[in-house]
């Protein structure tokens, strides 16, 4: 095999994701090196014996870096590839990063006549609230979205929620779960073919790693 | 809605300058080249088709068609594929013709993107379509043609996956009933594995028949893993389709392309279209050039019912893929006094005759060629003697 078949170039998603999917690399056998400090400012991260580039994205990027095959693997929220709907392989489910796709909202405030929703995820807050039979009008903000409905711009939010801490110190309560949300490792439709061992390979391990030994067949 | 600058075009469409359109011809002569010795002849059809029939028997999604009007208000698209038209083609025009059929096409298709810019709405492809002919064989036949084609352009590192929708169906259905068989399906074609996992889990199933089904997203290989998946097999419907892919994959082997074939279950193309083998093809550094399959259903919506099978080359992208450049012609800028242009006309003729391309500059003009545009600049210099002998008769 030439180096272009075992290469693989990675992007990954800065912040808390990225430590954990670096944790849970070690864990699957890979050896990364311990500076990789997810404060770097460095914006991509070589590990040549194992044959990787470490990509450092926005989170919300990496399947647009996946989709258009400048990484051939990504990791990411399953929050974002329900909102990008990018074509690629979703290919694990990673377990790490656990939270929830919320609508929350004030706690007692009734129906509103011209309902608004704020949300960094219109598309995923539009077809929940279509597929409920609910007809309303989504607001897209970028953070803060906590914020809306206290200040009236929107009636409920869509969110992610971990703990639920940020809706608490907030006032609002959480009202329907919309989707469970873990990171997915997720690959790009030519390299799953043209570097289809090298990726097997790195799929099983990681398998092992996250469910134990004897669930990949 | 801001009005268009000069340099806008709709999203999606291009414009493509000589350079490319050089290399795209280089393309689609090589592997017209290929059709043609493999007994396929070239059709034209239109652009404009009616929605109510090439329309909706395509393989593309109604949100992606590019709609329009005619004047008595029929709703008409650009043709999405080129495989519907064919079917047409072969039900109407030349329906006399006994099958099978080998048609192959160069043309431009149409999709309407809903995402980003960036993305061709316009694209080109270059494919063939066999009609008739049930046999393992013809299956193996446009496999074995779309690597040769690829080959042909200069394409490396050439990969191709084959999947069976029919036998993957099969497989399902001996574990499950039909709606659970469609939702599996479904995770797949949209390409989440994880989905599928989740959905299989959930099911009610003896473990060893939960383990079966989700080992058929591990199934890797070429023939011996098709060995190896009819042990297990009950039903009669699975046992036909892996003794189709298995004589399949012997003919493949006797094309020599075995090697560069793999078998995937869980590749599924546009699952209300394809009806049996369905492969996509990779090559160069990361490219998706081709897809194709079997589509035993499509003709019958065109009332001459037939099995059939085809591939589309993603020409856009072999383009980027192929190694290869256009045979270019030595191109000439010929430089004339007036007084000698009539020296300067046969000598453009001789050369052209010789197959160099030749662009014409009179001296007198001040118009000069440019550097970059030729590989070479020649002065033509008369002679005297030259310019008044007789020549030959015919002056």
């Amino acid at each position: 095999m030439t180096k272009t078949d075992q290469h693989l170039t990675v992007a990954m998603p800065k912040g808390r994701i990225f430590t954990e999917a670096l944790h849970l690399l070690k864990e699957a056998g890979f050896a990364m090196p311990e500076e990789m400090a997810e404060n770097s400012r460095k914006l991509t991260v070589e590990v040549p014996e194992e044959g990787f580039t470490f990509l450092m994205v926005k989170p919300v990027d990496v399947p647009t870096y996946v989709e258009h095959g400048v990484a051939d693997l990504g990791v990411v929220g399953k929050d974002i590839l329900m909102e990008e709907n990018r074509d690629v392989y979703e290919l694990l489910d990673l377990n790490i990063s656990p939270c929830r796709v919320c609508v929350a909202g004030m706690p007692g405030r009734g129906p509103s006549l011209n309902p608004k929703v704020a949300t960094k995820y219109p598309r995923i807050a539009d077809r929940y609230f279509r597929e409920q039979g609910q007809q309303v009008e989504v607001v897209r903000l970028n953070g803060s979205v906590e914020l809306a409905p206290l200040i009236g711009l929107s009636d409920r939010i869509v969110d992610i929620v971990s703990t639920g801490r940020t809706l608490r110190e907030n006032g609002l309560v959480e009202m329907e779960e919309i989707a469970h949300v873990t990171s997915r490792l997720i690959a790009n439709r030519a390299s799953y073919r043209l570097k289809r061992t090298r990726i097997d390979q790195m799929h099983q391990q990681l398998t092992v790693a996250v469910h134990g030994e004897g669930v990949f067949k | 809605m801001a009005k268009p600058r000069e340099f806008e075009k709709p999203t999606g469409v291009r414009d493509f300058p000589p350079a490319l359109v050089a290399k795209k011809k280089w393309v689609e002569q090589r592997v017209g080249e290929r059709f043609r010795a493999w007994g396929y002849r070239e059709v034209i059809t239109p652009a404009l088709e009616y929605f109510e029939t090439v329309g909706k028997a395509s393989a593309i999604e109604e949100h992606k068609l590019f709609k329009l009007l005619d004047s008595q208000g029929r709703t008409l698209v650009l043709r999405p594929d080129q495989t519907a038209p064919i079917a047409r083609v072969v039900a109407t025009m030349m329906r006399k013709e006994s099958l099978p059929l080998r048609l192959c096409y160069h043309g431009n298709v149409f999709r309407a993107q809903e995402r980003e810019a960036g993305r061709n709405a316009e694209r080109f492809q270059s494919g063939v379509e066999l009609v008739g002919d049930d046999s393992p064989e013809a299956d193996a036949e446009v496999v074995a043609l779309a690597v040769e084609a690829l080959t042909a352009c200069g394409v490396e590192n050439i990969r191709v996956s084959i999947g069976h929708i029919g036998l993957l169906d099969a497989l399902l259905k001996e574990y499950l009933p039909d709606p659970e068989v469609a939702r599996l399906k479904d995770s797949l074609g949209r390409r989440n594995l994880v989905e599928f996992r989740e959905r299989v889990q959930a099911l009610e199933l003896t473990e060893s028949n939960r383990e079966r089904l989700l080992s058929l997203l591990t199934i890797r290989g070429g023939r011996e893993a098709l060995d190896r998946l009819g042990r297990h097999s009950h039903t009669e419907a699975v046992t036909a389709a892996i003794f189709h892919l298995q004589a399949m994959w012997d003919a493949l082997q006797d094309w020599d392309v075995a090697d560069a074939v793999d078998l995937d279950l869980t590749l599924v193309g546009s699952l209300e279209y394809y009806t049996g083998m369905y492969f996509e093809g990779y090559g160069a550094k990361g490219s998706y050039l081709l897809s194709g399959g079997r589509y035993d259903q499509l003709l019958e919506q065109f009332d001459r019912p037939s099995p059939a099978r085809g591939f589309a080359l993603k020409t856009d992208q072999l383009l980027m893929a192929s190694s290869g450049g256009e045979d270019r012609p030595e191109r000439v800028a010929l430089v004339y006094p007036r007084r000698w242009r009539r020296q300067a006309c046969r000598t453009a003729s001789q050369m052209r005759r010789e197959g160099k391309n030749v662009a014409m500059f009179v001296a007198e003009t001040g118009v000069y060629p440019a550097e970059d545009a030729f590989d070479r600049v020649e002065e033509v210099s008369g002679h005297d003697e030259n310019r008044s002998a007789p020549d030959g008769g015919d002056a």
